[in-house]
């Protein structure tokens, strides 16, 4: 079992939780420390209740884990909520002056702080979260001077005397701690590494930025809004054009006539926006303009739960827009991933001068992860297919560009037409979203023509096999003959991946088969790595097991077992581990774990 | 659009001209907008290489096809939104975007209003005929109360949008209504409209023959009455421009409504286009400064 520490943190929005939250994942990265951190929140600015996960390690730490090993509850509802979850060998620190512990599970250490006895809260009105902190630290271990430096960094703006109150605040706690109570036994380790820490939307928008993205626009949508938020700050420093729009119509519309202009140009919604993207993806598939559009899932249907994850847009992704038309949808398997795949989706939409379709959710979207710097690639490689442009596109030149020779839908044997941008003398046409001839003229108003639209359909169509071929095959992670294989796709990678480590601790062998891109699905290579398996089962994130639905279609694969979940929060490895044990034992074929957390 | 204008030589109208003869009813509108915009054209010289003609959906939408220039068919009501994303990519082209009043006051209502409050430097040109025509004759948002449609057989119950007051109030700052009957004047303001910095909207009678029995060219003929005959119209006094905007029946102005320069386009107001066009920009964040976004991080 990987070693593992998780603190959370609880309160109402608006008391503070994020910037414990925000030092304590400083420290472990500057300890060389993996951490992967998730906060349950809900809808409203102020008020309610909010639970910050974070979990560290000196090995990569993929998801939340089973186990809350420090709780710090800034009121009495988190107590409330969260303290029976606490096991042997875990602690609470809280405020004593206003917060009375329940009653807490055999070895639970509860660690009380008299706050107005230490500090004088008249003048700190977030001094119960610094002496936490503090007291935190020093039962993990960790030498003062780490939280010295953070501190500073985060009030030296608010000058010098801000600065020490805050580190005499923190010493206080510090000092407590190491006076009143028992540290955990094992501190927590160190390395040498240097991570960065980013969420999913940072790093889809740096990873857009790294594919040459020079236009992105967005209407603000949770959980997607972190996305414009990094591309609006750096906008100048990148050299990008980053525009709020009226309306996600607005969005989809605007990102292809940046496109068709000639530059990589992206946007990200949530699946609301997105449902009003739809009729604009297809105008990008039948005027062959190459997009990338995100998808940041959140539970739904309609406004739903937003701010809570599901996998439930699957097939809204599949379906989206009338009409056959070749796409290609991607899910990331991680933080780390957001920003790998935007490069590659980008190099697949322009060779194929298609849509692309980046299919997040929350989990991935808001969830932060420590990631390695050199695998944050801003040289990655950049194809932009056959695009005609010119270096002196708008140049005096006194030749009359006549109508003629260049056909923009030039029907060749890959459907691929070479694709020139406005302004580039000699090469005038006009795209059209209705049906076209392959020099552009319509065919659907003055005339239709049966034989000329199946020959349009089929270029446009020829393009699948081309994209089939440069996007690889998805692989088996284990044996091909364990016990039980678990088939995910996209966020949940890294707890399918931790259960798996579990399962075979256990003495069940496990192994892992994870779909990142699901168009093109590579149907026969699924079934040639399945036929091996000796017990399937499908976990995902949503109430009809969207994805096994979609293998059925493709391949006709039924699976021995479904593990669901569409409750707003992510699995938790015990729920895999149990589930997969209650089916292996053939008591069940579906199971949809509960959420013992209640936020 | 005065940064998109580049003079090549000798562009004939035959230049201009499309691979394809428009399919409008005969006697509709639209032809004496087409030659308006060809002529405008060939008037200012502008390379047609640089010229992107840009539309919805509906009767005029298939406007880019019969011109000689690079040419977009969007989706119904998007065209503004579509140009705004292009002209942003390249702001040395000169976008016409060409529409119906369905396609832009109905449908498309939301990109209007916002693509004039931001100032983004194009000739949007709604050939306004009053009714919904690709669809066979119902009533639009230009339609008077009153019309008898397909669509409301009983006469039109709800009040129509004035789209001279509403690209006032939204920020337009070159609003225009010509006549597609009055072909001089009606070429005269799209030169200026393509010269005007920023978003110039212009409205054009432009009379369906076939479904628009009310508005036709003998209805229009003895009213339209031109602002530039008017010497007392001054078009930089906006109050003034909105009261003419307000009037309506047995004469209606046509003109040159309101002009100003004062505003800074949208491309001329983003720092990010200091170094020229984005599409001439290159596609690779600096190494110091990815460095720096990774460094923010950690």
């Amino acid at each position: 079992m990987k070693q593992t520490f998780a603190i959370g943190i609880g309160g109402a929005a608006g008391q503070g939780v994020a910037t414990p939250g925000d030092i304590f994942a400083k420290i472990f990265s500057r300890r060389g420390l993996h951490l992967n951190a998730y906060n349950a929140y809900q809808s409203i600015i102020r008020g309610g209740h909010t639970l910050l996960t974070i979990r560290t390690g000196p090995e990569s730490v993929t998801n939340m884990g089973d186990r809350i090993d420090l709780l710090i509850p800034l009121n009495q509802d988190t107590m409330d909520r969260h303290l029976k979850l606490l096991t042997a060998g875990a602690a609470c620190i809280y405020n004593s002056d206003t917060i009375k512990p329940g009653s807490a599970a055999g070895g639970v250490q509860l660690c009380p702080l008299p706050v107005s006895e230490l500090v004088d809260i008249t003048r700190n009105k977030v001094a119960q979260n610094t002496l936490a902190i503090g007291a935190g630290l020093h039962m993990m271990g960790i030498g003062f001077q780490a939280l010295e430096e953070v501190l500073r960094e985060q009030f030296k703006k608010k000058g010098e005397a801000m600065v020490a109150e805050n580190i005499g605040v923190a010493r206080a706690g510090y000092d407590y701690a190491a006076a009143h109570f028992t540290a955990f036994p094992n501190p927590l380790a160190k390395t040498e590494h240097r991570y960065a820490i980013l969420s999913g939307n940072v790093a889809m928008a740096m990873g857009g930025a790294a594919a040459g993205v020079k236009f992105y626009c967005a209407y603000p949508m949770s959980p997607s809004t972190g996305v414009l938020h990094w591309m609006a700050a750096h906008a100048r420093k990148a050299g990008i054009m980053v525009r709020q729009v009226e309306d996600e119509i607005g969005v989809i519309n605007m990102t292809i006539g940046a496109a068709h202009a000639g530059v990589r140009a992206m946007c990200a919604t949530s699946g609301g926006g997105f449902a009003l993207m739809s009729e604009g993806l297809g105008m990008s598939a039948m005027i062959e303009t190459p997009v990338v559009v995100i998808n940041c899932q959140r539970a739904g249907p309609s406004t739903g739960v937003p701010t809570k994850t599901e996998q439930g847009d699957l097939w809204q992704m599949l379906g989206a827009a009338f009409g056959d038309y070749p796409r290609v949808i991607a899910a990331p398997l991680d933080i780390g991933d957001c920003f790998k795949l935007i490069p590659e989706i980008f190099n697949i939409a322009d060779r194929f001068q298609c849509p692309g379709l980046v299919l997040c959710d929350l989990l991935l979207s808001e969830g932060r992860l420590s990631v390695h710097p050199k695998d944050l690639d801003f040289s990655p490689p950049i194809d932009r297919g056959e695009l005609i442009t010119s270096s002196n596109g708008n140049g005096a030149q006194s030749a009359v560009a006549t109508n003629g020779a260049y056909k923009r839908y030039k029907i060749t044997d890959s459907g691929i037409s070479p694709r020139a941008v406005p302004g580039v003398p000699g090469y005038i046409h006009t795209v059209a979203t209705d049906e076209h001839m392959e020099d552009g003229i319509l065919i659907s108003d003055e005339f239709t023509n049966p034989i000329k639209r199946r020959a349009m359909m089929d270029k446009r169509m020829r393009k699948v096999t081309g994209i089939e071929a440069a996007v690889p095959p998805p692989t088996l992670s284990g044996p091909r003959d364990a016990d039980v294989t678990l088939i995910g796709w996209g966020s949940t990678s890294g707890v399918i991946e931790e259960s798996c480590e579990i399962l075979n601790e256990q003495g069940i062998s496990a192994s892992q088969l994870q779909i990142r891109w699901l168009v093109p699905l590579h149907g026969e290579a699924i079934l040639d790595i399945l036929s091996g398996s000796r017990h399937t089962i499908i976990v995902e994130n949503n109430y009809s097991g969207q994805f096994a639905r979609y293998l059925r279609s493709e391949t006709s694969f039924v699976p021995d077992g479904h593990i669901r979940k569409y409750d707003g929060e992510p699995f938790m490895p015990h729920h895999i581990v149990e589930a997969v044990k209650e089916q292996l034992a053939g008591k069940i074929k579906l199971s949809v774990p509960m959420h013992e957390i209640m936020v | 659009m005065a940064t998109g204008v580049q003079r090549a030589s000798q562009l004939t109208m035959a230049d201009m001209k499309g691979r394809v003869d428009p399919d409008w009813c005969p006697g509709c509108g639209d032809f004496g907008v087409l030659a308006a915009v060809q002529k405008a054209l060939v008037e200012m010289q502008i390379p047609n290489h640089n010229v992107v003609t840009i539309s919805g959906i509906g009767c005029s939408s298939n406007f880019p096809g019969y011109m000689n220039t690079y040419g977009m068919h969007t989706l119904h009501g998007r065209a503004l939104a579509v140009a705004t994303g292009l002209k942003l990519a390249n702001h040395d082209l000169t976008v016409l975007v060409t529409g119906g009043d369905g396609d832009g006051f109905g449908i498309g209502g939301n990109h209007f209003v916002h693509s004039m409050r931001r100032n983004v430097d194009l000739l949007y040109i709604v050939m306004d005929n009053q009714i919904y025509g690709l669809t066979t004759g119902q009533t639009s948002p230009t339609s008077r109360v009153g019309m008898k449609t397909k669509s409301m057989p009983f006469g039109n119950i709800e009040a129509p949008v004035n789209p001279i007051s509403l690209a006032l109030a939204a920020g337009a700052t070159f609003v225009a209504r010509g006549y597609s009957g009055e072909q001089k004047h009606l070429t005269e303001l799209i030169k200026q409209g393509i010269e005007h910095p920023g978003f110039s909207f212009l409205d054009v009678f432009s009379p369906c023959v076939t479904y628009n029995h009310d508005n036709t060219y003998q209805w229009f003929r003895p009213r339209v009455k031109k602002l530039e005959d008017d010497s007392a119209h001054d078009p930089t006094n906006w109050m003034a421009a909105m009261e003419k905007s307000l009037l309506w029946g047995e004469e209606i102005p046509i003109g040159k409504f309101f002009e100003r320069t004062d505003v800074p386009t949208l491309h001329g107001a983003e720092p990010v286009l200091n170094d020229g066009p984005l599409v001439r920009l290159d596609p690779r964040v600096p190494p110091a400064v990815a460095r720096s976004f990774i460094e923010e991080l950690i």
